[in-house]
């Protein structure tokens, strides 16, 4: 059974997948550019392709509550969202994970509001990293496809959702070949979700995510039971064994379709880099191009790209970052008052990590602004500069401003 | 026909023992409800009162399958449930209940709810309007009736309460009905009638609060009943558009006999302590005009 | 230790709620119309009663473990069979099995 090669958007490589995995339950609102994905699939339950129930709900909040609804049943659930729509559904977006429900969301990353802007950067989703989600970052539209029915492995052999985050336009509707797997395949790799933590009978009734008081407490057998915090660290030792889960999941998905993506992290002329420039999503592609354009300068660089987000691969980024001289971390978002979210990750993991290089930020691409590779190659050279100077640490670098006039 | 007292069924599935008010109005109705499902059922709850009468993790007090969401979300996660248990086989071995309050239902939880109501979605939904946010301490809600002192309308609410059963109806769901917690047996028949329905089915209850209402709570059936004397509450089922009054407001209204004027049913609240004349008569003309529109609709002379 | 908050039923989640009354019910036996008649009719205390705290018979039995006291039955009962009295007067201190003071 060999993969069928076809081109096509980021959106229906994601479409494919859910398609593949054989979600249950569909829970769907529109927000560009996210909307192609459930309008595909809409189309393949309306013609009876795809067997599952399609609720078009009335808003992104309901798109989760439904979602949340059904995996508390033991159904397999979908929906994708955007910017706005994934900050509207914030309070299920946390919901889910404090539930332990392998839910699995595509986020087509896109700007906030205000102002209105529907082009990429990747705000939306890393405004929601601290809520219990896996999230994986992918950078082109083949990624999408394995990497969302890899997420329903991992999600349901841990209990927790995750959350597959593709860039707007760039990847949600930009052609590339893509190989679909055969269904077969899929089914080999992803047996059906049987294993709940949710109980739903009524011949043996529970109540399900009740109170929880701030103490353990006795249960009705006498028994002592965790209280809000033991739940918690529970939820946070899954998230940490997704370290060991998500590179598990992508080579048993080597092993049975022929494509991994890395695990954790991937890289791209990184043995003998001095300089590393770090990114998630499409824009780790976009460096592999500046990185080849460096070595031709003569600098040694390299790329090493997020895939997981969420849990942050500590150990695997230090083991690949010891012994550099620069870590140059491109953000498409920006904790406002401060830096780019995942530079300030790279520099707390290297703190204090044998042959820690030294870790400069740059913020780029926000609103769908323009990135050429040779922004990126002079961003990279500023940066040495400044280290050359002696810099250690240095404030974040904004690429392709204008403030000026 | 009304299931008599002796005619219900004897299983509890509301665990004696649990945490809510003394003299709570949710309880009675609570014990029908489930009751009229026979326990199979899920049901699907917001935080609420009814989140506390459900018990602190990890004991439950009510011995029916039991799913918590969040406040605005009732109704999107009935539909959720509803859409499992479809996918997975099981829709047959329960009924799906959301069960929320009047600010869950028709203040933040109005927006999910339109949205399963116009798709229909096979759920039954029941409001337990206490008038208030109780959970919270009181606060008004969009069903809080004029005149009622809140936590944040502390000399009085000055408009009339939304009436949710109407806007329910304009979404054309096969099933809408008005009841009241003090009448335990009507609750029972409206809740055995919708299991029997596919499609939404909405239920709305008042429900007598002691705490919140300021009345000894020995009294939570007896102002109940009150109520529907006065016709601030009326019985009634719209059953696929047609419309007629139910038990104790049926015959009420076919026996022509004057209704309890609003003043006797506020005075026994401390909510309503210190209401102005004007408003009293306001609140007295608003009841007069819609039991003449019910009237009218019982007898088919007006949609 | 639990993933997940979710509980499984049981009487008493609450405690001992019958610590929370005030004002005990007392049925008089005598006025009870169920025993009056000699079978099981009426059940008014029994069907108004929020905590299903009370039992069908003849007459109605109340468990005063759970009982909160709220007097919903004594307003309701038709007969007027059912009193309700102050704590006090039924003796402010319970010993239970595990020789803690009740209130």
């Amino acid at each position: 059974m060999s993969d069928q090669v076809s081109v096509m958007t980021g959106n229906e490589a994601a479409a494919n997948a859910a398609r593949l995995a054989r979600v249950q339950v569909i829970a769907a609102y529109p927000i560009t550019p996210q909307s192609p994905v459930v309008e595909q699939l809409a189309a393949w339950v309306e013609s009876g392709e795809l067997p599952a129930e399609f609720v078009a709900v009335e808003s992104e909040h309901s798109a989760m509550t439904v979602c949340i609804g059904a995996s508390t049943v033991g159904a397999r659930t979908f929906t994708a969202t955007s910017s706005n729509g994934l900050a509207y559904m914030t309070e299920q977006v946390w919901w889910a994970p404090g539930a332990r429900l392998p839910i699995v969301m595509c986020v087509v990353n896109r700007a906030m509001a205000a102002p209105w802007n529907v082009l990429n950067d990747q705000q939306d989703s890393m405004s929601v990293r601290d809520a219990g989600w896996v999230q994986l970052f992918c950078r082109d539209n083949q990624e999408i496809l394995d990497t969302t029915v890899q997420a329903y492995r991992i999600a349901e052999r841990l209990h927790v959702p995750v959350m597959v985050c593709y860039d707007g336009f760039l990847l949600s509707h930009t052609m590339m070949p893509v190989a679909v797997p055969a269904p077969e395949q899929i089914d080999a790799f992803l047996p059906p979700f049987t294993e709940p933590f949710t109980v739903v009978d009524p011949g043996d009734p529970h109540n399900i995510g009740p109170v929880v008081m701030a103490e353990p407490r006795a249960d009705e057998t006498g028994a002592t039971r965790g209280g809000y915090m033991e739940i918690r660290a529970l939820h946070h030792r899954a998230l940490l064994d997704a370290l060991a889960v998500i590179p598990e999941t992508d080579a048993e998905y080597a092993s049975v379709v022929g494509r991994s993506w890395g695990g954790l992290t991937w890289e791209h002329l990184l043995d003998d880099a001095e300089v590393v420039l770090v990114a998630a999503g499409s824009l780790g592609t976009q460096l592999t191009v500046t990185a080849e354009q460096l070595r031709a300068e003569g600098v040694k660089a390299g790329v090493l790209g997020i895939r997981a987000y969420r849990p942050f691969p500590v150990e695997a980024l230090r083991a690949k970052l010891a012994g550099r001289r620069l870590a140059l971390v491109f953000d498409k978002a920006l904790s406002y008052g401060y830096e780019g979210p995942i530079c300030s990750d790279l520099r707390g993991a290297m703190l204090g990590a044998d042959g820690a290089p030294a870790v400069f930020g740059a913020v780029c691409g926000l609103g769908g602004r323009d990135v050429s590779p040779e922004d990126l190659a002079e961003a990279a050279r500023r940066a040495l500069t400044d280290l050359d100077a002696g810099a250690r640490t240095r404030e974040t670098d904004w690429i392709n401003l204008h403030l000026e006039g | 026909m009304t299931t008599k007292i002796l005619d219900l069924p004897v299983v509890s599935y509301v665990l004696p023992g649990n945490r809510s008010c003394a003299g709570c109005g949710i309880g009675i109705a609570l014990r029908q409800i489930t009751a009229a499902l026979e326990g199979r059922m899920v049901m699907t709850v917001p935080a609420s009162c009814l989140t506390v009468l459900g018990g602190m993790f990890p004991i439950a007090s009510v011995n029916v399958p039991w799913v918590n969401v969040a406040f605005p979300s009732t109704a999107a996660a009935a539909s959720g449930i509803a859409a499992g248990l479809r996918a997975t086989g099981r829709a047959e071995e329960m009924t799906v209940l959301a069960m929320a309050g009047d600010g869950g239902t028709g203040d933040i939880g109005i927006q999910a709810l339109s949205g399963a109501a116009e798709r229909n979605e096979d759920f039954i939904y029941l409001c337990y309007d206490n008038e208030a946010y109780m959970n919270t301490g009181t606060q008004r809600s969009g069903l809080t009736p004029a005149g009622a002192r809140t936590t944040t309308t502390w000399s009085g609410k000055r408009e009339n309460p939304k009436d949710l059963p109407r806007i329910m109806e304009a979404h054309g769901v096969p099933y809408v009905a008005s009841t009241s917690a003090a009448f335990p047996a009507d609750v029972y028949d409206k809740v055995a009638k919708a299991r029997g329905i596919t499609g939404l089915r909405y239920i709305h209850m008042n429900t007598p609060c002691p705490s919140g209402w300021g009345f000894d709570p020995k009294d939570t059936v007896r102002l109940g009943k009150l109520a529907v004397d006065t016709g601030l509450v009326v019985l009634y089922e719209v059953e696929n558009g047609v419309f007629r009054l139910t038990g104790r407001s049926a015959s009420l209204a076919k026996s022509g006999r004057p209704r309890v004027p609003v003043s006797e049913y506020l005075a026994t609240q401390t909510r309503f302590r210190g209401m102005k004349p004007d408003v009293i008569e306001a609140v007295q003309a608003w009841v007069d005009e819609r039991w003449a529109r019910y009237v009218a609709r019982d007898a088919g002379a007006c949609d | 230790m639990s993933e997940i908050s979710m509980s499984r039923p049981a009487v008493g989640e609450a405690g001992r709620t019958g610590d929370w009354r005030n004002n005990r019910p007392v049925m008089d036996a005598a006025k009870c119309l169920a025993v009056k008649q000699g079978r099981v009719t009426c059940q008014i205390c029994w069907v108004y009663c929020p905590d299903g705290c009370i039992a069908q018979g003849v007459g109605p039995v109340i468990d005063l473990t759970y009982c909160k006291g709220c007097g919903i039955c004594a307003e309701e009962c038709p007969a007027g069979a059912i009193e309700m009295q102050p704590e006090s007067i039924h003796g402010v201190c319970a010993v239970d099995e595990t020789g803690e003071a009740a209130r």
